[in-house]
């Protein structure tokens, strides 16, 4: 009886594949890997929030069938099931889910493990604005969706929109933006750094240094930077570290302190990041001189 | 082996912190430079003054509670194996940083409150709360046995709460790494005129329980029985660990190693009785932790190493070339 059936479920499957206007998809992910589906995924599993926004940007959010555990936006993707961190990855959940597709990032755990359980695990890596771009590009040919690159485009407006709004005496500004209070900056090279160049000011932190380089806190009051922007979890008594009080930023109260809901968004190298461009800008355009 | 005198260690010692400050002061963000200590404008006074000065002394403060902190475990707990956070210090001082980071992030008002305690504080607070914890697991002092487990069980339980707390909250992730490494970077004078007295406190009482150690190395019995009370002993002692302990954690992170490492060392250049084993280690912590926030931030400035990781390697390395030599470790 079921062997009957077999053939009359490949044909239904093939409509409802034919349907969606599905012919097979092929996507070479950041390992090189080229691997091809019969059909655009159907069932996602995104480990990464940057990747899980890239997804709904696509407009494929109910294609999402579970996410990690620090993905929060769009509100759509807090009711999915939560399947852990990059540490702690719940494989048994996830292959329950039965997924056409994992999207991880380079350094997730579980990349081989989920493979090996024979799952396709496509591998994408967001470090830089190009990177946000290819990945676009990636997950909108994955997922058979016309056109991913209108989303960049948005981005490139809201980018535009922004520096257009920052004052030309904000413009020359030297900033110090930190994202961790041990302190670790965002340099030039990194996506926040690529950010802060399109909207004017001059990062203290050279492209030599890194995206996210651990600095002697003594680098800070030599470059003496005429603004600082910080994430309020981090802005614990700046003035009182050592020498910092002199600080031009500090002095001249040139300080902008952005709560948390803002400094994670600001965090995600994704869609949003033209979001955080304006958060940026409104920033600048506060502390401009008069 | 020639033991070398403890007189001579000591001035050696000395000498070696002398040397390694003036290396301090010389070397930060731009490598090593004497331009520094050539006047300069302003800006290089301040780096100096503000900056490289209090960082270096601090460090070797900082060094030198832990290095005292470690000796006086070693001895109280006839333990080799013994460092300063054996008694759950670490485990306490993490989880109060962590807590702090989470309620930063929680709502503006915890945030206010949170600011006004300062990392340094939630760090000294956990601190001591973790040992005053394991003290009444253990029911007092006077149980080596139940203290050390106590001491196990509170590292582990607490330190379980903090990883809990830094993967429900992603945010704190680096700085709890920042912390759990170790970290000089800010050291003030603010930290400096904290660091010094409680060292000068902590090292008078070690040195007042000096002759105590000394004969409780022939065991508790013996040393009941030539006069030592133990009770009183065992309690200033704790005190001083832990104080000791949490200052220098509260200032500088949970700094691997330098605890465990400066004891040895001394042992291994001079044989000697507690009261100089407790100064010289307390001179080696500080040399030690001195010398690697230098090389921290000289490798690879402007950027810094982690300095828990510089004092792991460098103290590693030396107490295992030691080892190699069969000068560490024997049953004398």
């Amino acid at each position: 009886m079921i062997k009957k059936m077999k053939p009359w479920l490949h044909v239904w499957l093939f409509a409802l594949a034919a349907q969606a206007g599905a012919a097979p998809v092929s996507v070479k992910d950041d390992r090189g890997l080229l691997q091809q589906w019969p059909a655009p995924p159907q069932r996602i599993v995104s480990l990464l929030p940057s990747l899980t926004e890239t997804v709904c940007a696509l407009g494929a959010c109910e294609r999402l069938v579970g996410v990690d555990r620090y993905s929060n936006y769009p509100a759509a993707v807090d009711k999915l099931p939560k399947l852990g961190g990059l540490d702690d990855t719940q494989v048994e959940s996830i292959v329950a889910l039965r997924p056409d597709v994992v999207l991880v990032a380079p350094s997730s755990r579980v990349q081989d493990r989920l493979a090996a359980l024979g799952l396709k695990v496509v591998v994408l890596e967001t470090r830089s604005h190009a990177d946000v771009k290819r990945v676009l590009q990636s997950v909108g040919q994955l997922l058979a969706v016309p056109e991913p690159l209108k989303v960049w485009q948005q981005i490139e407006a809201q980018m535009a929109e922004a520096a257009a709004s920052v004052p030309a005496s904000a413009r020359g500004l030297t900033v110090y933006y930190e994202v961790d209070s041990s302190p670790f900056a965002a340099g030039e090279s990194s996506f926040i750094g690529e950010t802060l160049a399109r909207l004017g000011p001059r990062n203290i932190v050279g492209k030599e240094l890194g995206p996210f380089p651990k600095l002697n806190p003594e680098f800070v009051v030599r470059a003496d930077p005429q603004l600082i922007m910080v994430a309020q979890r981090n802005a614990v008594k700046l003035a009182e570290r050592p020498g910092w009080n002199q600080i031009r930023a500090l002095k001249d109260k040139r300080l902008c302190v952005f709560p948390p809901q803002e400094s994670e968004l600001m965090a995600r190298p994704g869609p949003r990041m033209g979001e955080a461009a304006k958060f940026m800008a409104r920033c600048l355009r506060e502390v401009a001189p008069k | 082996m020639n033991a070398t005198k403890p007189l001579h260690l000591l001035l050696g010692l000395l000498l070696l912190s002398c040397a390694l400050s003036l290396l301090g002061v010389a070397v930060g963000s731009t490598g090593f430079s004497l331009e520094m200590l050539q006047g300069g404008d302003a800006v290089q006074q301040q780096i100096l003054w503000q900056i490289r000065f209090p960082r270096s002394a601090g460090a070797w403060a900082a060094g030198a509670l832990l290095g005292l902190a470690g000796a006086v475990a070693q001895g109280l707990f006839r333990n080799p194996l013994a460092d300063p956070y054996l008694l759950g210090a670490s485990a306490g001082a993490g989880l109060g940083v962590a807590v702090l980071l989470v309620l930063l992030g929680l709502s503006p008002a915890t945030a206010a409150w949170s600011m006004k305690l300062g990392l340094t504080g939630a760090a000294f607070l956990g601190a001591v709360a973790a040992v005053l914890l394991t003290l009444t697991l253990a029911r007092g002092v006077q149980q080596t046995m139940r203290l050390l487990l106590a001491g196990v069980i509170v590292g582990v339980v607490l330190g379980s709460a903090t990883a809990l707390l830094t993967i429900m909250t992603p945010d704190i992730m680096r700085p709890m790494q920042a912390f759990m490494l170790g970290t000089t970077g800010f050291l003030s004078w603010a930290s400096v005129w904290i660091l010094l007295p409680v060292l000068l406190g902590c090292l008078l009482v070690a040195l007042g329980a000096s002759r105590a150690l000394d004969a409780l190395t022939l065991g508790e019995a013996t040393a009941r029985s030539l006069g030592v009370r133990l009770p009183l002993v065992r309690l200033s002692l704790i005190a001083t660990l832990a104080l000791a302990t949490g200052a220098a954690v509260a200032q500088a992170g949970l700094i691997a190693f330098v605890g465990l490492v400066a004891p040895h060392l001394v042992r291994s250049r001079t044989h000697s009785t507690h009261g100089w084993l407790l100064l010289l280690s307390a001179l080696t912590g500080g040399a030690l932790l001195l010398a690697a926030d230098i090389a921290a931030r000289w490798l690879i400035a402007p950027q810094e190493l982690p300095v828990g990781v510089v004092t792991s390697m460098l103290g590693g390395a030396y107490l295992l070339l030691l080892m190699h030599r069969g000068k560490v470790g024997e049953l004398k």
